[in-house]
């Protein structure tokens, strides 16, 4: 049965401190304003060889005024939910625009989007993990650790869960007023093993992020059952398994590997606000600058990437954006060709679009909202091949599953990443794990040499918790849905001879 | 909603509240201002101001003590009782703490009744103007500035059923500024940590940024390989911080750091550097003060919320080249035998051959590479603490003493623990701004150093 919005939020006086710092900023001459008022349930549970080491519960709530005043920005944040409070952010964020103006050169205007009118949305989850008594959710995540720890092999045990329950209201000036409800968790178990002559490893749950509830913990959506009983011996394997050669392999790279690469080497350089620069200071720009819309050659002719904020389950799925967009989908690369970017309103004006794709987000109600990450994923080839399949065409490679060490550099051309374990491939088949293995690359090389992504039935709807980006620095959450992909003459690292000296 | 309540009142009610054997409340008051500004003009702004209040509560069992935790951002009279009460639910449905130890007694800092600190944009009333100078003198000058300042006021009350009642002001602050060329080809980076923006001279950091954008104009690309080269404080800080967050005594003890040894030893007394090296930390440290006290809202492998308002001491964790100390909780310094050192919210790393500063440096290296920072570092193998990152915002060539010019980025792969024992230059500590990790970690002093050979993994295209 489909969820309703949150009775305590939902009693909160959301209309009354909207109108009374709508009210006061258009009174003191703003031209646009907006409000937020958030709500912020978080829950944290860490375990530690199958013993609690934390349980911390968090709620966050609060309102946030914006304005364009004399055609610059101004923000304020306050935790009080009256309406005085209210009135005085509205004040502070027109007081904040006015000192600003001194730094400001460009007049602030935003696309027009039409007006949605007393709206309300809930994603999609069956559970709601506060629902759960938390006797109830340590007793899984310890019995979880103790399978887990039993294997041969396995020293130690790490188990986390966090969770949140977000609702968000959303008013400005123009007369859209959203009333939003997300609900979101990350569970992951890790297994450490520590042999008697010092040397240590570890593998972890392949398991995304997502948006759904408590559910996702007892059998839907995933099989832990089947995840806990293969990891020790894959663990094992992995710390027996020959240190690999450095040079060059052909890859295939699982849908939970290759979600990062995605998100790293095309989510961020096709976020408008960084090809313009915004970020240069702290998260980077982009290679993928504005003149090359329509024509970058991006990767191979097999690539149809798209983003959106409507997928079911997707951690950056909304009905409507913090700038009261509604949530749509678009393309970002077509036949390997960069066609599109992720905007906000602001950048969609100056730009020249007509209307903002709604890729405007706030992680909390003490920040401000700048352009975030819609849910940039890879396109599956219709009756596409399987991950066997995609093996079975490659002589000498690695089969490369599960994510690790990650990092790109700041216009997004140079990446190394690591992974949970890598297979070597012989002929076709897999041939026992490797240790030791990083691939680097440079994006578009990388892109340019797939050239076979799999079916939908590889497909998995992967993603991250903490995306961080902007200053004051923000998180926040975003899937990633891809293939198993293959990949032709990448270069492989080897970490052991890169550290040795 | 009800009134707003002062933090002391809420740290008192919360007590009264609580029918736990233990209760500790910490109340954190913040607020922050910041600017943000790209392409020669603004982009965001903001006022905060922030509120958490965080419940700790113990319950004593035949087995031993178990810990609830509950925080919430508002507060008032009749949820304060509710927050107590989820706070200490959740202890009773706890088994017993692994890092259970009795709650630390004490009693009134003369300051507790004292109103907490606060900033408003207002601080940044000499910064602003300045900053639209800059932005004109380089719209004619052909530059571009990117950039940020923030100040940030957190005021942190604690509280416990044991007669603690202690209370810190944290001002901190930044400012950074990324400069390009007209065509973006050529970029730099300055970035300044303070504590009320009044040591900032906007001028100062801008005639760096022209002088930097000045040492790029001849460019001489490198191929990757390993590099003599210099890293000024920053970057040291950047992989110190690193360093330090990766020194969980519980971790090392257990087989899985760079810090392990087998058999459930540590090795602390092992020596890491030949240099006269000392990494330590020090809440009265000139020009980097932080809390006196520990203040935990969780426990992990560093921190215990039993340890809130443990009394914290200067500690090396490397002392004279050697490993003197790991970051410790009670917990873990039973379980190991060593002191107890928890975590302070300061690093400094000096050498007692240190000479000079990072001009001197500069003016020893026969030919090498001059870093500006470092950026996107993470972990590859926590074996060694092996790290990946790049170079960010200018990489210069130094020929006889002197910068010739810049050559393009690198990817590197190094690991901070094997670096301290290759370095073979050092001038004198100075406070720095961590680049990449100043969102967590303000507050450091660093020298600069070189290394004889960088392992610049790969050339990044990235200007």
């Amino acid at each position: 049965m489909p969820h309703t919005i949150d009775e305590r939020f939902a009693a909160l006086p959301l209309a009354e401190l909207a109108d009374a710092a709508l009210s006061t900023a258009t009174e003191l001459g703003a031209e646009h304003a907006d409000f937020r008022l958030e709500r912020l349930r978080t829950q944290d549970i860490t375990l530690r060889d199958g013993r609690r080491e934390s349980l911390v519960d968090g709620e966050q709530t609060g309102l946030a005024v914006r304005v364009v005043h004399d055609g610059t920005w101004g923000f304020a944040a306050a935790v009080p939910l009256t309406a005085e409070s209210a009135r005085d952010a509205a004040r502070t964020a027109v007081e904040v625009a006015k000192v600003s103006a001194a730094v400001n050169a460009e007049r602030v205007e935003l696309a027009d989007e039409p007006v949605h009118r007393d709206e309300t949305w809930v994603s999609a989850y069956d559970i709601d993990p506060f629902d759960v008594p938390d006797t109830e959710k340590l007793a899984l995540l310890a019995d979880m650790s103790r399978r887990l720890h039993a294997g041969a092999g396995v020293s130690h045990v790490d188990a986390s869960v966090s969770q949140v329950f977000e609702n968000k209201f959303y008013a400005d000036a123009a007369g859209t007023s959203t009333t939003q409800q997300r609900v979101r968790l990350h569970p992951s178990l890790t297994a450490v093993s520590v042999t008697s002559d010092g040397r240590f490893d570890s593998m972890r749950t392949l398991a995304p992020p997502v948006g759904r509830g408590w559910e996702f913990l007892t059998g839907t959506g995933w099989d832990w059952d089947v995840e806990i009983a293969e990891l020790p011996e894959l663990l094992a394997a992995k710390m027996v398994a020959p240190s690999v050669e450095a040079g060059t392999y052909d890859l295939i790279v699982d849908p939970s590997n290759l979600w990062l690469t995605i998100h790293e080497s095309i989510g961020h350089a096709t976020e408008l606000d960084r090809a313009l620069g915004y970020e240069a200071n702290y998260a980077g720009t982009s290679f993928a600058t504005p003149d090359k819309l329509g024509t970058l050659k991006y990767g191979s002719d097999v690539m149809h990437v798209t983003g959106d904020r409507t997928i079911e389950h997707g951690l950056s799925t909304v009905g409507f954006d913090d700038e009261g967009v509604a949530g749509q989908q678009w393309d970002l690369i077509k036949d390997g060709i960069l066609v599109g970017y992720q905007l906000d309103r602001r950048i969609a004006k100056h730009t020249g679009s007509d209307r903002s794709n709604g890729c405007a987000y706030a992680d909390s109600p003490a920040h401000v909202p700048v352009q975030r990450m819609a849910n940039v994923s890879l396109q599956p080839a219709l009756d596409g091949p399987s991950t066997e399949e995609l093996i079975g065409g490659v002589d000498n490679g690695i089969y490369v599953i599960g994510d690790k060490s990650w990092s790109i550099d700041m216009q997004r051309y140079n990446f190394q990443f690591t992974g949970q374990r890598f297979f070597h491939i012989h002929n076709g088949q897999l041939a026992g794990q490797l240790r030791d293995v990083a691939y680097q690359a440079t994006t578009t090389d990388f892109w340019g040499s797939m050239d076979a992504v799999g079916g939908p039935q590889t497909w998995v709807l992967g993603g991250a918790f903490n995306c961080g980006k902007a200053q004051p620095g923000q998180v926040a959450p975003v899937s990633h849905g891809c293939p198993t992909a293959r990949f032709r003459g990448v270069r492989i690292l080897n970490t052991v001879a890169e550290g040795a000296r | 909603m009800s009134e707003v309540l002062r933090a002391q009142e809420i740290a008192e009610r919360a007590l009264e509240a609580s029918t736990a054997d233990g209760c500790v409340v910490l109340v954190d008051e913040s607020t922050s201002a910041n600017l943000r500004w790209a392409n020669n003009t603004l982009t965001t702004n903001g006022v905060i101001g922030e509120r958490r209040v965080t419940v700790i509560c113990t319950v004593e069992g035949a087995a031993g003590t178990a810990a609830g935790v509950s925080s919430r951002s508002t507060v008032d009279a009749d949820s304060i009782v509710d927050l107590v009460a989820a706070a200490e639910a959740a202890a009773r449905d706890s088994e017993p703490a692994d890092d259970a130890q009795p709650l630390v007694e004490g009693d009134t800092d003369a300051d507790w009744d004292d109103e907490p600190g606060g900033t408003s944009i207002r601080v940044f009333a000499d910064v602003a103007p300045a900053l639209g100078e800059a932005f004109a003198r380089a719209r004619a000058e052909e530059r571009a500035l990117y950039g940020y300042a923030e100040h940030d006021v957190t005021t942190t009350y604690l509280a416990s059923s044991t007669g603690l009642r202690r209370r810190h002001v944290q001002p901190q602050g930044k400012i950074e500024i990324t400069g390009k060329s007209a065509d973006l080809s050529r970029s730099t980076w300055v970035g300044q940590g303070t504590t009320d923006f009044a040591d900032v001279d906007l001028a100062s950091l801008d005639a760096q940024i022209t002088q930097r954008l000045d040492w790029s104009r001849r460019s001489v690309p490198q191929p990757a390989g390993r590099y003599e080269t210099v890293l000024p404080p920053t970057a040291v800080a950047d992989l110190m911080i690193y360093l330090y967050w990766s020194a969980a005594a519980r971790d090392a003890r257990e087989g899985r750091t760079v810090f392990s040894r087998s058999a459930g030893r540590t090795r602390v007394g092992d020596r890491l550097s030949a240099r006269r090296l000392t990494l330590s930390s020090d809440p009265a440290a000139e020009g980097l003060e932080c809390a006196p006290f520990f203040a935990a809202r969780s426990s992990s492998s560093e921190s215990s919320v039993f340890d809130n308002g443990l009394a914290l001491q200067r500690t090396s964790w490397v002392q004279d080249g050697e490993l003197a100390a790991l970051v410790q909780t009670r917990h873990s310094g039973r379980l190991t035998a060593l002191p107890v050192t928890p975590p302070i919210g300061n690093l400094t790393l000096s050498d007692a051959d240190a000479d000079g500063g990072l001009e001197d440096l500069i003016a020893r290296t026969e030919r090498g590479l001059l870093l500006n920072c470092l950026w996107y570092i993470r972990e590859v193998d926590p074996q060694t603490l092996l790290l990946t990152g790049l170079t960010r915002d200018g990489v210069y060539l130094v020929e006889g003493g002197e910068v010739v010019g810049a050559v393009n980025n690198f990817r590197f792969n190094e690991s901070p623990v094997a670096l301290l024992d290759r370095i073979t230059d050092v001038g004198r500590t100075e406070r720095t701004l961590p680049r990449e990790w100043s969102d967590w970690f303000t507050r450091a002093s660093m020298p600069a150093i070189r290394v004889p050979d960088f392992n610049m993994s790969t050339v990044s295209e990235a200007s």
